[in-house]
């Protein structure tokens, strides 16, 4: 049996969706982003979903962290129903339960690093200090500089912090090195790597990047919105042996 | 400790502080106008009734010939009646040292022992006049000053034919003379015009009054029914040559005030409203835009979970921020104002003292009319975008569709250069966020109009009333209705030219219930010195028959051509008539009934008496006129017609125009306020979009085109727009405002509609230059940076 199996039949699914579909009305033109996607995620694994620009990733992303809703199919969150939950459920959702991490990290640009955590921790039911977050990330010394003040990369470890505060079970990020080089990338996915270890977060990190998938339990292909392939990773690479 | 939330409102607030303060200073312009009138207008209704309190403002008042002082008795009698207090009232010709042309007073009597029961005298300077000496009196203040006489000094005055020294004791002001008009004149003059009092024994015996009275002051009961009071008076006094008891209403100080007032009220109401609501739409759309470039980070907020509750607060509260800071600046400003304004009125009306106050009240009505304008502006804005899924509104809103614009369609692409057709279709790709910029700007530009544009409607009315409409050098008045003889000897004094008599009945108009006391001037046929016109500015004669009425009292009364004016006269045997109106025409100022004077003396079954003349004369002769004049003792007063019009100035300057230039200033800051803003909001919505063409080798100025040409299109397109929203709220302004004593007309003079355009452009320059300054460190590197 691999480690993953193992590691599947002893957690409990956190997201279990269905046929699932999403069309976007653009006005003149609709888009089907996803097609029909059967996906389970478990409790504590390390998922990449990987695919090209347009194959529907951010899209089902955005689908399990609640902040877009399908057109068909269902979703749900170890056991309640995200599909037809309503606006305030969903908020509640994602202020308990859920960490994003996006692209271009969206900090605000008025608030320095610790209070861009800050302004997370105070409104989650059981957060880590601020500072703490910081520090799992590396940045304890850089806490009172605002995001101009900051590389890129330490601008996204900020969002991870941001992210992981409020101890959420699951981690959604969205092209987290997208912005960045491939060194201070490396630093991010660590950073990631620490977290979902230390505290068993699950995570999904959705990437057009395939050399960032050999760091996960599982890895996703997606493509013109379905799951083309799943595989499995017998043997993960830890990210600071990972280059491109 | 204070949350993040918070923080970051406090911190983004401070980020945009040149645009908060530009908003801030929109809304200080709508509030301090607002805050200004109001507590100016109601200051002044408080001093007035606060006057009339202290210093006991009778409640009616009647003149007659003579009467015995017995009378009296009967008098306090009647039912309603709580206090009543004889006097005598002298007319006076005056002779001032240095001043050569004609001055008349009206000298009252005051009691031997000092202080009258009713419209007592608030003393300024000296003391009340002691029956003693015989010739002591006390001056009125506006009189006093104006010929910069104090106690001590000494005046030459005709009484009953004799001329007597008389020595100034005291200088006061009293709530019966707060507006001090000479007979027969609309305007104040007060050098040519005086009001003495002296006390009752010398006076009497100067006047041959001893033991008599002609003319009464009385104080009624709370419960008095001052209609049946005034009949009540008037049927005791009738035989002794009443001219009519009246109240409050028709007293001459007191009704020119209450016009006034009047004026100003709807001056301290259709202003600030105007200005409040055009700052509040303003603010509104100002408040949608910029909450509109804060999308993304209202989804990053969504997406942490915060609620839409929590954001709206978020930036409800920004908003109020900059909305207290605006109230703040406004409230002050407008006491300042106010109060600077206030004083201008106190010496204006010669009050005793001005009992200036901003009531709680004005300065909350002002903030909430904002605070509600701004939020909403929040609200909705917040809303839309807290409404989308968070993940939609992170996405970069999808690139806009353009078309091909109408101009191009039209075959003029190839006049249009790349960035030329960015701006049109940029214009019409957003047609409603385009028009409401034109709107704000029309709306800035307008606030200048009509703050502006009441010296042109003063400039116009001046002209036509003593330009057109009056032709006479001088007007001269005598004190009782004489014969032609009267005007034969005018004729005849040395560089008199030409000569038109007058008669003026003082009458009361009826019409079905509704009722006006004024007067009727009896005009000569084809006469040339006062020239009546229709609306449309045309000539018409006094008829042979019937009269003519001004048009604001025909609407006052309700009566149309054709109709039969019951017209009851004020004076002599006090006939009662009935007239047919025969048509109207348009005043400016005042309302009058016209006939032809054989007509009116018709009317009165009189011969040819008359009450005045209209003349020319030689410019040179004037002070030989004067001084002839002097000799004459029928003569009450005369008026030159130069010397009204610069009165008319004097009066309008310190009101209408003191009041428009200050809502000058504030229009101003409205304007400015607005165009700052939809400037900032658009570098703010298309940084990104002009940065990627600077990175793509487009030059500063190329850029600084593409954005300010869209500025400079909106700004030319709201400036002619404003004209026309301006000339409505005039027109608007102007249909409240209608008084007895003055109507404005409409008029805008080019001149206006250029000041209030460069006001506009010079804002937009201003502000295109602060933009332009920003264009010019655009962060290349970080736009490419972040995401589009």
């Amino acid at each position: 049996m691999s480690a993953l199996s193992a590691l599947q039949s002893d957690q409990k699914v956190v997201f279990h969706a269905r046929d699932l579909r999403k069309v976007y009305d653009m006005g003149e033109v609709q888009v089907h982003a996803l097609r029909g996607i059967d996906l389970d995620l478990f409790a504590g694994e390390l998922v990449v979903m990987l695919g090209a620009s347009g194959s529907g990733k951010s899209t089902l992303l955005n689908i399990l962290g609640g902040l877009d809703r399908a057109t068909a199919g269902h979703v749900e969150y170890l056991g309640k129903d995200l599909t037809t939950a309503d606006d305030r459920s969903l908020t509640e959702y994602r202020r308990h339960h859920v960490g994003f991490v996006f692209q271009f990290y969206n900090l605000i640009p008025s608030l320095t690093a610790l209070e861009n955590v800050s302004i997370v921790t105070e409104i989650a039911n059981n957060p880590m200090r601020p500072q703490e977050a910081l520090a799992l990330v590396g940045l304890a010394d850089r806490m009172d500089h605002f995001p101009s003040q900051l590389s890129g990369g330490q601008q996204q470890r900020v969002a991870i912090a941001r992210a992981i505060a409020k101890r959420p079970q699951v981690l959604l990020c969205d092209e987290p090195t997208g912005a960045l080089d491939s060194a201070t990338g490396i630093v991010v996915l660590e950073a990631l790597d620490r977290v979902n270890r230390e505290l068993g977060t699950t995570t999904a990190v959705i990437t057009h990047n395939a050399d960032i998938a050999q760091m996960a339990h599982r890895v996703i292909h997606l493509s013109d919105g379905h799951i083309s392939e799943v595989h499995v990773n017998d043997q993960r690479k830890r990210p600071e042996e990972l280059s491109w | 400790m204070i949350s993040s939330l918070t923080l970051k409102m406090l911190r983004d607030l401070w980020g945009m502080k040149g645009q908060a303060f530009a908003i801030a200073m929109v809304l200080a312009g709508g509030v301090a106008t607002f805050v200004m009138s109001r507590s100016v207008f109601e200051s002044l209704t408080l001093t007035q009734t606060t006057f009339y309190r202290d210093y006991q403002f009778a409640d009616a008042f009647v003149s007659l010939k003579r009467a015995p002082e017995s009378m009296r008795t009967r008098l306090a009698e009647i039912p309603g009646v709580q206090t009543v207090e004889t006097r005598v009232m002298a007319q006076a010709s005056v002779q001032v040292l240095g001043y050569e042309q004609p001055v008349t007073a009206i000298i009252v009597s005051q009691p031997d022992h000092g202080q009258p029961i009713l419209n007592q005298l608030h003393v300024k300077a000296g003391e009340l006049a002691s029956p003693a000496a015989g010739n002591e009196i006390v001056i009125s203040e506006a009189f006093a000053s104006a010929h910069g006489l104090k106690p001590g000094d000494s005046l030459l005055a005709t009484i009953n034919g004799r001329q007597r020294r008389l020595r100034i004791v005291g200088v006061a002001i009293t709530p019966e003379f707060i507006y001090q008009l000479q007979p027969g004149a609309i305007i104040p003059d007060f050098k040519a015009f005086g009001v003495f009092w002296m006390a009752r024994t010398p006076l009497a015996a100067a006047y041959d009054m001893e033991g008599a009275f002609n003319n009464a002051v009385f104080r009624l009961d709370a419960a008095a029914k001052e209609p049946d009071v005034v009949k009540a008076i008037d049927l005791l006094l009738a035989r002794y040559g009443s001219v009519g008891a009246h109240g409050r209403y028709y007293q001459t100080s007191h009704r020119y005030l209450t016009e006034e007032f009047k004026g100003l009220n709807q001056m301290a109401i259709m202003f600030p409203v105007i200005f409040l609501s055009v700052a509040a739409f303003l603010l509104n759309v100002v408040v949608s835009r910029l909450i509109a470039t804060q999308r993304e980070q209202v989804a990053i907020l969504k997406a942490f979970g915060y609620t839409t509750g929590a954001i709206v607060w978020h930036y409800v509260s920004l908003i109020l921020m900059i909305t207290a800071l605006g109230a703040a600046m406004g409230i002050a400003a407008g006491a300042s104002l106010g109060s600077a304004m206030s004083s201008v009125y106190m010496d204006y009306y010669r009050f005793p003292y001005m009992l200036f106050h901003v009531s709680p009240s004005i300065a909350l009505t002002a903030s909430a009319i904002c605070s509600v304008a701004a939020v909403s502006g929040v609200f909705y804005s917040v809303y839309a975008a807290a409404r989308l899924p968070p993940a939609e509104a992170m996405q970069p809103a999808p690139p806009a569709r353009y078309h091909v614009s109408f101009a191009e369609r039209m075959g003029l692409g190839r006049l249009l250069s790349q960035p030329s057709r960015m701006i049109i279709r940029n214009l019409e790709r957003r047609p409603v966020k385009s028009m409401l910029s034109v709107i704000g700007v029309a709306f800035a530009c307008a606030v200048l109009v009509t703050g502006q544009f009441f010296g042109d409607s003063a400039d116009y009315l001046v002209d036509l009333q003593f330009r057109v409409s009056q032709r006479d050098d001088m007007t001269i008045t005598f004190i009782e209705p004489a014969s032609r003889a009267a005007m034969h000897s005018v004729l005849a004094m040395r560089g008199v030219n030409y000569v038109e008599p007058f008669r003026n009945v003082p009458a009361d108009f009826r019409f079905e219930h509704r009722h006006f006391r004024t007067s009727i001037q009896g005009l000569t046929p084809n006469g040339n010195m006062h020239r009546l016109l229709t609306r449309s500015i045309k000539q018409v004669d006094t008829p042979p028959d019937g009269i003519l009425l001004t048009d604001h009292l025909a609407g006052m009364l309700g009566i149309g051509v054709g109709d039969l004016l019951t017209v009851e006269v004020l004076e002599g045997s006090r006939p009662v008539r009935q007239v047919p109106v025969v048509g109207v025409v348009n005043e400016w100022i005042g309302v009058y009934g016209y006939m032809q004077l054989p007509a009116l003396n018709r009317m009165m079954r009189e011969g040819s008496a008359i009450t005045g003349v209209y003349l020319t004369a030689d410019s040179d002769a004037q002070s030989q006129i004067f001084r002839d004049l002097k000799e004459i003792p029928r003569v009450a007063g005369s008026t030159l017609r130069l010397q009204a019009l610069r009165n008319f100035y004097d009066t309008m300057a310190q009101q209408m125009l003191f009041f428009a230039f200050f809502n000058t200033i504030l229009a101003g800051s409205i304007a400015f306020g607005v165009i700052y803003n939809s400037a900032r909001i658009a570098l703010s919505e298309r940084s990104r979009e002009l940065a990627s063409l600077r990175v793509l080798g487009y030059t500063r100025g190329e850029i600084s085109f593409i954005l300010l040409g869209e500025l400079a299109v909106l700004t030319l397109a709201g400036i002619p727009l404003g004209f026309v929203i301006g000339r409505s709220l005039g027109a608007l302004m102007l249909m409240g405002f209608q008084t007895e004593l003055y109507r404005f007309p409409l008029i805008i003079q080019h001149s206006t509609y250029a000041f209030a355009a460069t006001v506009v452009l010079v804002s937009a320059l201003l502000s295109g230059w602060i933009v332009r300054r920003k264009l010019d460190h655009l962060d290349l590197v970080a736009v490419l940076k972040t995401k589009e």
